[in-house]
């Protein structure tokens, strides 16, 4: 059932082939692999709640058309191991009877699924355009500074990975971390020192606490739509309101 | 494993972008399925030029009618769209940017501008990117002059590159992968056109290649270290547009300018696949497929592409002679013609003849004259047939479905064949039938991989028996069927009970016949069997070694039907032949014969088609063409044949069998209607084929068996097992 385990231990050879080619310029590894993490030798097997949520998922897509559970079961398993072993690919294959290397090309090309081991919390920076004008920079020094990594690396206790990203889709409350599925918003280099020593110990502060301001309206208030809402059915014909449902 | 969904079922109705992947793709199969109220055409201008085209017609097909040619890489029209090269990106009048052509389906009234200023822009602009990270090494490439990249780059590109290697980090560097001994990598040449990708997934049926990583770190390769190992892998040399994937026994061979090319048949199977044989100095370097959309579209499988260097090994290159110490000795013509005409007239008539599976028409018409000439009448096929009235009717041997015809099945039983090993180009059909026709396939016999799904229904002959009379599931399959299809082996027409399966299932095609579709099907796997059949031999050795003969003749038997033990001890046994196999090694007296690259001759193929090899090269040594030997031999006999060249055999061949020198053209074979009940009846042995695996399939005649690139393909296949069994076990 499980003939070419012994055969996928080669693949961190080829996840190495595959990594950017930054990664291959540096001369040090960027951070530690536990042996036997990589070479995991037990088999990835959905616990019993992710495994009524895969069939669930899969049920979902007409018969022919099973493959299309890829990415939600890849993300189940992600959610479930912390990141995604070879083996959980073969069982998302074995599962949706496609050959392993399709799943692996797609778990590949998508940079959210982690084919690594990453730290319990993955800080992801956003480094784009509209996050450089409001100082994205500084914050990634901060975390550099404070979490004593460096971008795409991960801590030795395996608390910690930080990663540099961009499009987060919350350029009007930029500078953003995402931590995890979390998106910690209007960010400064204070506000960074204060969470990150909050998740340092052990703490998860409230997500999308924007600081002075209601989501992501202008700290100077509101300048446009300042009237009240108006409310359903508003300039609606009086035909509407007369007929009532019976 | 693909399988286009649900195309039939949507129809009309289907998204836009299944019609177009299933109309990019050149398939008979996808044409049966348009509704039968055809849409309306749209014009389009390409060039100014107006067409009209269907509605979900790409650009590049569009263009392609008017004869405009848009550059690609990508786009094969036998391969689903992937429109990731960009090397057709196309103006279109009104659109604010180029468009992909070959995934872009037209839109009425389009002006496609196909030479405009943006187009050429576009196309210099992709074309500079592509050459960014490509090796400048077409001098040590053996794509180098029949490579795309060269000719577009030349074409279409700039004349300059802005790349400067001293400013950046270098050219992308790709490790080479190992993917067997046919086809050798230089990863780093690869454009990412996925070509091989599709082929393997789509055609292959094996999804063993694929793309690892994103953007400049994309990568084709395998998931493991492991080896491409189908019997259709030659096929992406073909398809891939640059020299990122070559013919490894051809490589640093010859340049394309070098080499003569003459357009010849294949015979190593019973497809009969069109074929280019390339040659220089007298030598065949390599085989290319030549298209052909009835037989074998543009594919080529790899026994016929790479077993070309057994062309060259252990052939016969002078006649020879028995010594009475028991040792063959080359003899000068005369000598062995002389010592051969002795024994035919001493045999008395007491003469017989086998043709093996690499015999052509024409020497099997001269031997048949030659043995009758002197009496005898005892002229057999190698390999073995149902006995009695069984080949009286050309339709009961014939695959009368053809080949082109079998993508358009809607189900199909397989009765003791693996069309994979045994005619993989035949297997391809079936395949492209499963994947754009929602074929339903079943068979009768072991447990093997086709490439596709399939219901094995257990190797019990009496199941033949059971579908045939209609308690079978299956049968309401086939008996629903618009166009059902059996098609029976010829390791299951071996058997004892052969001609009762036979019978059993040619009845029940009666039943199953539709006005134009003949379901009834025989897969053949030697190149000469319909042949011999059309112009009179009889199936099977046994009747030759009953009749005890005192001269044999083996027309190239190489299959190792008859030895020594089974003949008398005065049987004088005469080889005709190319190869020391088999056949020569039991002989009496050799008579080097002449490859099918080396003579013009005529082969049928399993649906009936009779083709033409070319010669190539020259036969080595003393070798000739066969038929000449036996005109040679019918001189010195004193009984000489009526023709002295190739027109008067071939005018003797019309008359024995006019079709067979129409060539490239199918005689529709008319069945008779009643079936001859056999007196056997179904043995209860299970059915068997003898190629089951890939290894099976490399050597199957003489001249694959002399092939060093068919031994390395068994050793890989060999040693990819090994490696499978012994992880197998450390995983337990």
């Amino acid at each position: 059932m499980f003939a070419n385990l012994l055969r996928l231990y080669q693949l961190p050879r080829l996840v190495l082939q595959a990594l950017p080619s930054r990664a291959l310029c540096a001369s040090e590894p960027r951070f530690k692999l536990d042996a036997c993490n990589i070479y995991e030798k037990l088999k990835f097997e959905f616990d019993e709640e992710n495994k009524k949520q895969a069939e669930f998922l899969m049920c979902s897509y007409p018969e022919a058309e099973r493959r299309a559970a890829l990415l939600p079961l890849l993300d189940l398993a992600q959610r479930q191991h912390g990141w995604l072993p070879i083996t959980a690919i073969q069982t998302v294959a074995e599962m949706l009877k496609l050959e392993p290397f399709i799943v692996w090309e797609v778990a590949n090309f998508y940079t959210m699924f982690n084919l690594r081991p990453t730290g319990k919390l993955s800080l992801k920076i956003c480094l784009t355009t509209p996050c450089r004008l409001r100082g994205c920079e500084e914050i990634m020094l901060t975390c550099e500074n404070m979490l004593k990594l460096k971008d795409d690396e991960t801590s030795d206790d395996m608390q910690f990975s930080l990663n540099a990203s961009s499009g987060m889709g919350a350029c009007v409350n930029e500078p953003v971390i995402a931590v995890n599925d979390d998106l910690y918003e209007d960010l400064d280099v204070l506000e960074t020192e204060k969470l990150l020593s909050e998740l340092k110990l052990g703490k998860m502060p409230p997500a999308s606490q924007c600081r002075d301001r209601f989501a992501s309206e202008p700290r100077s208030g509101l300048t446009s739509l300042l009237m009240e809402p108006t409310p359903a059915g508003y300039g609606m014909q009086e035909l509407y309101s007369k007929l009532k449902p019976c | 494993m693909i399988r286009a969904p649900l195309v039939k079922a949507l129809g009309a109705l289907g998204s836009p972008t299944h019609q177009i992947a299933s109309r990019a793709v050149r398939t008979s199969a996808v044409l049966a399925q348009t509704p039968a109220k055809a849409p309306e055409k749209i014009e389009v201008f390409v060039d100014d030029i107006p067409v009209m085209v269907l509605p979900g017609t790409t650009v590049l097909q569009a263009a392609a009618e008017v004869g405009v040619e848009i550059p690609r890489f990508c786009y094969h029209e036998r391969l689903a769209v992937a429109g990731n090269c960009r090397m057709c990106l196309v103006e279109v009048e009104k659109s604010p940017k180029p468009v992909a052509a070959c995934a872009m389906p037209v839109m009425k009234g389009w002006r496609i501008k196909t030479n405009s200023d943006l187009t050429r822009k576009a196309r210099e602009g992709v074309m500079e990117f592509l050459l960014m990270n490509h090796p400048l090494d077409c001098p040590i490439c053996d794509q180098g002059g029949e490579c795309d990249l060269q000719d577009q780059a030349m074409a279409f590109g700039s004349d300059r590159s802005r790349f400067t290697d001293i400013n950046y980090t270098g050219k992308r560097a790709v490790e080479d992968k190992d993917i067997g001994p046919l086809v050798k990598t230089v990863m780093t040449r690869c454009i990412h056109c996925t070509r091989c990708v599709r082929f393997a997934s789509e055609i292959a049926g094996v999804d063993d290649l694929g793309t690892t990583g994103r953007g400049n770190d994309m990568q084709i390769g395998t998931y493991v270290e492991k080896l491409f190992l189908t019997e259709l892998s030659g096929n992406v040399i073909d398809l891939c547009p640059v020299g990122a994937l070559t013919n490894k026994p051809y490589s640093f061979v010859a340049r394309p300018w070098e080499i003569r090319k003459v357009e010849s048949i294949d015979v190593l199977d019973a497809v009969g696949s069109n074929i280019i044989v390339s040659t220089r100095t007298n030598e065949v370097l390599r085989i290319l497929p030549r298209e052909n959309e009835d037989v074998n579209e543009e594919w080529l499988a790899d026994k016929s592409r790479f077993a070309c260097d057994g062309l060259k090994r252990q052939r016969l290159v002078a006649p020879m002679v028995r010594m009475p110490n028991g040792e063959l000795q080359a003899v000068e013509w005369e000598g062995a013609l002389i010592a051969v005409a002795k024994a035919l007239k001493n045999a008395k008539g007491q003469i017989a003849g086998i043709a093996g599976q690499l015999a052509d028409v024409e020497a099997m018409v001269a031997l048949k004259d030659l043995v009758n000439r002197l009496d005898g009448n005892q002229l057999v096929t190698e390999q073995d047939f149902i006995k009695g009235s069984g080949i009286d009717v050309r339709s009961s041997y014939l695959l009368n479905s053809t080949i082109a015809g079998l993508e358009q099945a809607d189900a199909v039983l397989l009765v003791g064949t693996n069309p994979r090993y045994e005619a993989p180009l035949v297997n391809t059909r079936l395949r492209k039938a499963y994947v754009h026709n929602e074929l339903q396939i079943a068979s009768i016999g072991p447990k093997i991989d086709l490439s596709y799904q399939h219901d094995n229904l257990g190797a019990d002959p009496n199941l033949v028996k059971d579908i045939c009379n209609g308690s079978h599931a299956f049968s309401k399959v086939l008996e629903g069927a618009k166009k059902p299809a059996i098609i029976i082996g010829v390791d299951v027409l071996e058997r004892p009970d052969g001609a009762a399966i036979h019978a059993t299932i040619a009845e029940y095609c009666q039943k199953l016949k539709k006005p134009d579709w003949n379901p009834f099907n025989v897969l053949h796997n030697s190149a000469s069997q319909v042949g011999a059949f059309d112009v009179g031999y009889q199936p099977g050795v046994q009747a030759v070694l009953q009749s005890q003969p005192k001269v044999l003749f083996l027309l190239n038997a190489d299959a190792g039907k008859v030895s020594r033990d089974q003949l008398p001890k005065d049987c004088f046994v005469v080889y005709i032949g190319s190869h020391g196999d088999n056949g020569a090694s039991i002989a009496d007296a050799v008579l080097p014969g002449a490859a099918y690259t080396e003579k013009q001759a005529i082969y049928v193929n399993t649906e009936g088609r009779p083709q033409q090899t070319l010669p190539g090269v020259s036969p080595p040594g003393m070798a000739r063409e066969d038929w000449k030997i036996l005109r040679a031999l019918s001189e010195v006999v004193g009984k000489p044949l009526t023709y002295d060249n190739l027109d008067g055999l071939r005018a003797r061949l019309e008359s024995v069998a006019p079709h067979l020198t129409r060539l490239g053209e199918l005689q529709p074979a008319s069945g008779s209607d009643s079936v001859a009940k056999p007196s056997i009846s179904i043995s209860s042995s299970p059915i068997d084929v003898k190629q089951k695996e890939l290894r099976d399939y490399f050597m199957t005649d003489a001249i694959s068996r002399a092939s060093p690139t068919m031994a390395k393909c068994i050793s890989a296949v060999n040693k990819q097992q090994r490696l499978d069994e012994a992880q197998q076990c450390a995983a337990i």
